[in-house]
């Protein structure tokens, strides 16, 4: 479109212009993280790798670390697994009630986690069970599952109904089937859910905050160390490499995901899928 | 009801997510609407039903402050955040050719960093000594550090309009991807201006995803302690903040449950007048 040079330009520069609003914080995350001063302010001193050994031994940290990566893989399997049941439900039955059903399931994704939080510590106090690890997990498999549901919607869609049911006419027990065809025509779409989840989890604050019991995860962990500032150039360093561990994450989720669209014939372009 | 194999088929596979989401999302939203109508009597909770937490949390003068804050910052924070975005969401649909796939990842990438970490490197950018600070006074904008961007309703508006920008890009990018181009052709071809054009097509088209992308970051503002702890100071705290120190150091969960509960629905209401307004907006302009 000739629409005048102007505009465009205009547009441009905006959009440039919010994306380094967008990666502000972002970027100063490795640079102070080997700035060589304590304090975490400008003008910069020099370069060290200090603050990056001394998470080497922090054994609190490697406490949360080992604890976080408990509830980030036990959450992205269990909300997989509960996420294919309802992405499968969904693409390929009616039932009745299916969109109370289904609205309660992603209900999730429009409440305040604090409400998720609050009211699910308040099931917990009158079971009279005590806090751990696994009432973590429990309300961030609440939270994700709607992601999961997200990605596996568009696994489930792509698959065609005429490959299963050959599958049956050639002898296949459902099992079978499952095992034989589905599943390894969703694959690409489970590992993605996989990912996303367990990044989502790794990352969740205030569920975790509040349900949390002796154990603490990582972001609890970087929480309590946020009101030490001789402490916040280790956080930096630390923030860094979950950085790092997140963008690889994802990069291999996307990756996923569009070989997923692609099985389909899709335009691996679209945003279907993905949020 | 009669059941066909299909209806049974589709419920029996959905029960696992669905008996979760009963028991573990249904029964303690109840459960939390129940306890707003107890009393925490030390360490025992009278459970005969009262309104007196309703009371307390209507009609103090500091909850009631803290509500209308929580609102009031809320509401600001949609608008910087949705109006702000939506040049974004149109650049990348309607100028982006090849690589859109690559933007949207790009406005995503940050939103998966620790959200902690991203809250407090605003405190890093807008604090006294901070970068935003240290960037005017060395190119000589400003004489002696601005002080009015921290510890405030500012920086709590900045901090949460960042973290919640992709939530309000995408949902209007997909309903300006979904708009017929060639109604804009039509537009134009009856002779609308770009402006006109805009006006009379492009934004009632867009409206479903402006609505979208207003509730979604509505919503979960309220709920957020983390930002204005961080960064608000005394005048930037929320209803969070209170309602997470009466289920921590104030023992009094059933006052936090009556604060949450108000709170939801307050934010209920709202998000249905604006859900119901846009609806009109969108049929007049449509006609």
């Amino acid at each position: 479109m000739a629409k005048g040079p102007k505009k465009l330009d205009w547009l441009r520069g905006y959009a440039s212009i919010y994306m380094v609003f967008l990666y502000a914080p972002v970027i100063l995350l490795p640079i102070f993280a080997f700035n060589n001063s304590t304090v975490i302010a400008f003008p910069l001193k020099g370069f060290t790798t200090e603050w990056f050994s001394s998470l080497m031994d922090n054994s609190a940290l490697h406490d949360a670390l080992g604890n976080s990566m408990i509830v980030a893989v036990s959450t992205a399997m269990i909300s997989t697994l509960l996420g294919a049941f309802a992405a499968r439900a969904g693409v390929r039955y009616r039932f009745p009630a299916k969109r109370g059903i289904m609205g309660l399931i992603l209900l999730p994704l429009v409440l305040p986690e604090i409400i998720i939080a609050v009211s699910l510590l308040v099931l917990l106090m009158r079971l009279g069970m005590s806090l751990s690890l696994w009432t973590v997990i429990a309300g961030h498999v609440l939270v994700c599952v709607p992601f999961s549901i997200a990605v596996l919607n568009s696994a489930f869609a792509g698959l065609d109904q005429s490959l299963e049911e050959a599958s049956f006419d050639l002898g296949e027990t459902s099992w079978g089937t499952f095992k034989r065809v589905t599943f390894p025509l969703i694959l690409p779409g489970v590992i993605s859910s996989l990912l996303i989840t367990f990044t989502i989890s790794l990352d969740e604050f205030i569920i975790a905050f509040f349900l949390t019991g002796t154990d603490v995860t990582l972001p609890v962990y970087i929480w309590s160390q946020l009101r030490f500032p001789a402490k916040l150039p280790g956080v930096m360093a630390l923030g860094t490499l979950l950085l790092l561990l997140s963008i690889t994450l994802l990069i291999v989720a996307e990756f996923f995901r569009r070989r997923s669209a692609q099985r389909r014939g899709l335009d691996a372009s679209t945003t279907e899928g993905l949020i | 009801m009669k059941l066909n194999s299909e209806g049974r088929k589709g419920l029996f596979l959905i029960s696992p997510t669905f008996a979760y989401a009963l028991l573990l999302l249904a029964a303690p939203l109840i459960l939390v609407i129940m306890f707003s109508f107890w009393t925490q009597d030390y360490l025992d909770l009278d459970t005969t039903p009262t309104l007196a937490n309703y009371k307390e949390a209507w009609t103090d003068p500091l909850y009631r402050e803290l509500m209308f804050r929580s609102l009031r910052i809320s509401i600001m924070v949609t608008l910087v955040t949705v109006i702000s975005a939506f040049p974004v969401a149109y650049y990348v649909s309607f100028r982006v050719k090849e690589r859109k796939a690559l933007w949207l990842f790009l406005i995503t990438a940050p939103f998966w960093t620790s959200y902690l970490l991203r809250v407090f490197l605003w405190k890093v950018i807008l604090g006294y000594n901070g970068v935003f600070n240290s960037a005017l006074l060395w190119a000589g904008i400003i004489d002696e550090p601005l002080q009015f961007i921290l510890y405030n309703v500012n920086a709590v508006v900045i901090t949460l309009a960042h973290a919640w920008a992709p939530f309000a890009i995408l949902p209007i990018f997909v309903a300006l991807e979904k708009i017929d181009r060639s109604l804009l052709e039509a537009a134009e071809d009856l002779g609308d201006g770009p402006v006109r054009r805009f006006f009379r097509v492009t934004l009632p088209l867009a409206i479903p995803g402006v609505m979208a992308a207003t509730l979604i970051v509505l919503i979960p503002t309220v709920g957020d302690f983390i930002t204005p702890k961080l960064v608000g100071g005394t005048e930037g705290l929320m209803i969070s903040n209170m309602i997470q120190v009466q289920f921590g150091k104030a023992n009094n969960a059933p006052l936090g449950a009556a604060l949450a509960v108000s709170s939801m629905f307050i934010v209920g209401g709202l998000s249905l007048l604006i859900f119901l307004g846009s609806r009109r907006v969108g049929r007049v302009a449509g006609e």
